[in-house]
């Protein structure tokens, strides 16, 4: 019972997940899909930002040069022709190992480019790297430095990606091959492969959530919690406060660099916008928007708001919405709004049903504990 | 050649003091940290080249870009940060930065995304002076005299007069100044619209060189920011110093990198300083700047 209590939010969003594809295929929209399964992986990034500002109460404005370095480490070893190999020993053994592979490039030749599973691995590695080579000096500062300190290397990954040629400069990569993850899965934008790409995007979300919810619930989220409220006390009840700083901001990488490669091989190609300080703030303003710490109404906010931006609802005021939602929603209701309004419609149930209602009527967002942002 | 180098180093570097002279006024009258910082230089440009378009004297044009600049910074700080005052920091943040791009995309709805300029202040494109051998544009020595002008002026008002020095006590001690009479939310939105009218002038200077643009905001407010750390959060006078340093750097960076990574080296050397002098270059190693207020 307390296990069945204990995930129906997760059991909620899968219900969910599969309710709006039906009802996008009964209504005969299911091109919209697309566009959800974008939100979708940038949900993940989003919810990485989640755990380290509204958790370990870190600002960071450099998100996008995770997801960047993600994306275009993976699209850029999957595409560039690495061949005609020297021959030796290990240069054969990672064909056999298929670490390299064989295809056909845009003009019929053969090109030999690494395999994805390998790209990915090498992805994640680098992202590991810089994250740890960023976070541990960047996470000594605080407020306004550390801002800036991540808006800085942001800054400096996007122009490096606009400047370099090898990664295509300001036109991006583009042709990356589609991801076959195996299990008979394939990570690619192919019209008949829309409704299996959204639930692979829905089920790498609901596997992030569990993760994360499970971490926010144990010692390190306590820790992260502690650093957050007052960090100086904290660290005199004995928390390594800067080791805890840093695993947080490295996770959180990890999981806009995964996201970053989902996205590339989804879409076939990545351009350098989604390096650029905008999207960082983008992020930011989703994570605001959602309650900074509440997991769900993160990834509400963020599949909801990013949706809507994806298909081009608010037109060429894209980021004027996003800008206007980062001040109205912290000038009035800095904890987000999901949790005033939440208050307010159990405030309105309590009055019409039985008072012996209320513990089962919370809303989803109330079981990650009140969020909070300080 | 160092020379020519040098001097356009001198004279982004003096735009780049400008905004760090900014964030250091609004900084350490309100605590914030205004990340909008830039595009009241970007306000200034445009507002001035319309005002050129629309017939007044360069003059008049450059005197009324600088009032409005002034006014919008005055009432930005009345709209948000007045009533915000016990806001977190992170809240700050978020909301300069949101602040940014709503002026930036309601630019872009105004004046579209062209690139703009305003015409030369004396001479025109190709009109120049030897100075030791290197060639420099008249416009160079408007920017360098506007620019050093009203930094001498905002030093005698800080200091020498009672405006000033009511700023100052207010940067230093909210409450003694409080206790003393002075009223601290009026010194606050004074240094808003303070630090809006300069970056509104330097707009203004510097659009006949490097052309003004809706986007050009936000790298300014980087750069004046790594201007500002390195001469010391705080200190109005160690923005000029910071300034100059971040401009020459730039300007010899870009004879050695190729184009593309033109900015890439400001932004390594804030990192630099971030990470290993956050008090900056002037600053003592109290490290209470660098805590939260």
């Amino acid at each position: 019972m307390r296990f069945l209590q204990c995930n129906t939010p997760f059991a909620t969003f899968a219900v969910l997940a599969v309710v709006t594809q039906l009802v996008l295929r009964a209504a005969g929209m299911e091109y919209c899909l697309t566009q959800l399964t974008m939100a979708l992986y940038y949900a993940l990034v989003v919810l990485g930002l989640c755990l380290v500002t509204g958790h370990a109460g870190q600002v960071s404005l450099g998100h996008a040069a995770f997801f960047a370095i993600g994306g275009y480490t993976s699209a850029f070893l999957t595409t560039h022709d690495f061949g005609p190999l020297p021959e030796p020993a290990w240069a054969t053994g990672l064909k056999q190992a298929r670490v390299l592979i064989e295809h056909s490039d845009l003009y019929g030749g053969t090109a030999l480019s690494v395999s994805p599973w390998a790209a990915v691995v090498v992805a994640l590695l680098l992202t590991f790297v810089v994250a740890h080579l960023i976070g541990y000096p960047a996470l000594r500062l605080k407020g306004h430095y550390l801002a800036m300190a991540t808006l800085g290397f942001g800054l400096i990954v996007s122009k490096i990606v606009v400047g370099t040629a090898q990664l295509g400069a300001s036109d991006g990569i583009t042709g990356v091959p589609e991801w076959p993850l195996g299990f008979g899965l394939t990570v690619s934008g192919r019209r008949t492969l829309r409704v299996e790409n959204y639930y692979i995007a829905c089920g790498l979300l609901l596997l992030t959530l569990v993760l994360l919810r499970n971490l926010i619930r144990s010692r390190v989220g306590r820790a992260l919690q502690a650093i957050h409220d007052r960090e100086t006390a904290a660290n005199a009840m004995g928390i390594n406060t800067a080791a805890y700083k840093l695993g947080a901001f490295v996770l959180s990488a990890l999981l806009a660099a995964l996201a970053g490669v989902f996205f590339t091989h989804y879409t076939g190609s990545i351009s350098p916008s989604e390096a650029g300080a905008l999207k960082s703030v983008r992020y930011l303003a989703l994570a605001a928007a959602g309650g900074m710490a509440s997991l769900w109404g993160v990834t509400a906010m963020s599949v909801i708001l990013n949706y809507l931006s994806l298909r081009g609802f608010f037109g060429s005021y894209d980021n004027a919405v996003f800008g206007a939602i980062l001040i109205l929603i912290i000038s009035l209701a800095p904890e987000g709004p999901l949790k005033p309004l939440g208050q307010w419609l159990r405030h309105g149930l309590n009055r019409n049903h039985h008072p012996r209602d209320e513990t089962t009527g919370a809303p989803p967002g109330a079981s990650d504990g009140a969020p909070r942002i300080h | 050649m160092a020379l020519q180098y040098l001097l356009s180093g001198i004279t982004k570097g003096s735009i780049y003091a400008v905004v760090a002279i900014g964030f250091n006024l609004i900084y350490s009258a309100t605590g914030v940290l205004n990340f909008a910082q830039g595009e009241f230089v970007m306000l200034g440009g445009m507002v001035a080249i319309m005002l050129a378009q629309l017939g007044l004297p360069l003059v008049v044009a450059v005197g009324a870009a600088v009032i409005v600049v002034s006014a919008v910074g005055c009432l930005l700080e009345i709209t948000f940060f007045r009533k915000l005052r016990h806001h977190s920091i992170l809240h700050m943040i978020i909301i300069t930065i949101g602040l940014s791009i709503v002026i930036q995309e309601i630019a872009l709805h105004i004046w579209d995304e062209k690139v703009r300029s305003l015409p030369y202040f004396t001479g025109n494109e190709v009109s120049s002076l030897k100075f030791f051998g290197a060639a420099i544009s008249p416009q160079v020595l408007w920017v360098l005299g506007a620019i050093a002008v009203s930094v001498v002026l905002l030093h005698i008002f800080l200091r020498y007069t009672l405006q000033g020095r009511a700023m100052r006590a207010c940067a230093s001690n909210p409450e003694a100044a409080m206790l003393a009479g002075i009223n601290i939310p009026n010194m606050r939105t004074l240094s808003f619209g303070l630090s809006a009218a300069l970056g509104g002038l330097a707009g203004c200077v510097i659009s006949p060189i490097t052309m003004t643009h809706y986007e050009m905001g936000a790298p300014l407010a980087i750069k004046g920011f790594a201007a500002a750390i390195l001469g010391g959060l705080g200190n109005p006078m160690g923005g000029v110093i910071g300034g100059l340093t971040v401009g020459i750097l730039e300007a010899f960076a870009v004879s050695r990198l190729p184009a593309a990574f033109n900015d890439v080296a400001a932004f390594v050397v804030l990192l630099l300083v971030l990470f290993v002098r956050p008090h900056g270059l002037l600053g003592r190693p109290g490290g209470e700047a660098v805590r939260e207020h």
